[in-house]
């Protein structure tokens, strides 16, 4: 992947598949560091399946025998002497918090980290292609905070959904004047 | 500055077009998302697929959506096309300019683009 927000586009569908109502994407950046956390309430995993998702021979889908997504994070993460975690609560065995958490911690300084990349492409089209799941997007920088949540627009929105064409191209710009006002 | 207040425009917007939309002819592109989609480069064409058929007027007749693994990963980025009582056109190794043609030649006017389709490639 040539930007860590592909990565968290490709892991974030995870949790939808997995059933979450909410997904919680949280970047916490300082000047040495980014933190990446994923936190859903899907259905969880049971503890064999969370030890062996690292490997790129587990995956759940059907087309093929491989999966890469979330080896390539763990990679890009231990690539930089950063870390990675994955936690996980399936929910047979905890049928009031189920989910999954994955935390993955990146040296920025490091000759091997991968840019972030467009975040605002990866958040939008996340919401496209799921638009009856509920996001909550946040990313703290040094010098401030973006971020969006899906259930306050579904509040404004009533029946209309996410991904109608204008609410999509809404979300991509409100996005984007939060990180421009930034970055001025 | 955005604010959520401008969402109540658009809602006011789609309940008023609601009633005109039904019965028009439904087109469908599917992208194709999992892994080996994402990484072949398939967000900026999905971008580019909202975009172009959002502005050329085309959203009440057009729907987006993404899908998993085809199982083509070797020709990703993956989109296809549905028409009801037309065969599948799939599109094969996609770019955001692929993206822009096929709106314009195949869902704006009727024609699909067959040197971008996978019967080109085999």
């Amino acid at each position: 992947m040539k930007e860590l927000s592909l990565n968290i586009l490709d892991i974030s569908k995870n949790s939808v598949k997995a059933g979450a109502t909410l997904t919680q994407i949280l970047l916490d950046e300082t000047e040495e560091k980014l933190t990446l956390k994923i936190i859903d309430d899907g259905c969880g995993m049971k503890k064999e399946m969370v030890e062996s998702v690292t490997d790129p021979f587990t995956t759940t889908r059907t087309t093929r025998p491989v999966g890469m997504g979330i080896p390539l994070l763990k990679l890009a993460a231990e690539m930089t002497d950063g870390s990675f975690t994955i936690e996980s609560r399936h929910f047979e065995e905890y049928p009031e918090n189920h989910g999954t958490e994955v935390t993955a911690i990146f040296n920025k300084n490091h000759i091997d980290f991968t840019p972030l990349g467009d975040v605002t492409a990866s958040v939008t089209t996340l919401i496209q292609g799921s638009p009856n799941a509920d996001f909550l997007f946040k990313h703290t920088l040094p010098n401030g905070e973006v971020s969006v949540d899906t259930r306050e627009l579904r509040e404004q929105l009533g029946d209309v959904p996410l991904d109608t064409f204008e609410v999509i191209l809404w979300i991509e710009e409100y996005l984007k004047e939060q990180y421009e006002a930034l970055n001025n | 500055m955005k604010s959520l207040a401008e969402l109540q425009a658009i809602k006011e917007k789609m309940q008023n077009k609601v009633a005109l939309r039904d019965g028009s002819g439904e087109m469908r592109v599917v992208v194709g998302m999992a892994t080996c989609g994402i990484a072949a480069g398939a967000r900026p064409v999905l971008s580019a697929f909202v975009e172009e058929i959002a502005n050329e007027g085309l959203a009440g007749k057009v729907t987006v959506s993404q899908t998993g693994c085809i199982g083509i990963c070797q020709y990703e980025p993956v989109v296809e096309i549905m028409e009801a009582g037309k065969d599948k056109v799939t599109y094969v190794q996609m770019t955001p300019e692929k993206a822009k043609r096929v709106v314009e030649e195949h869902i704006k006017g009727g024609k699909v683009v067959a040197e971008f389709t996978l019967a080109n490639k085999a």
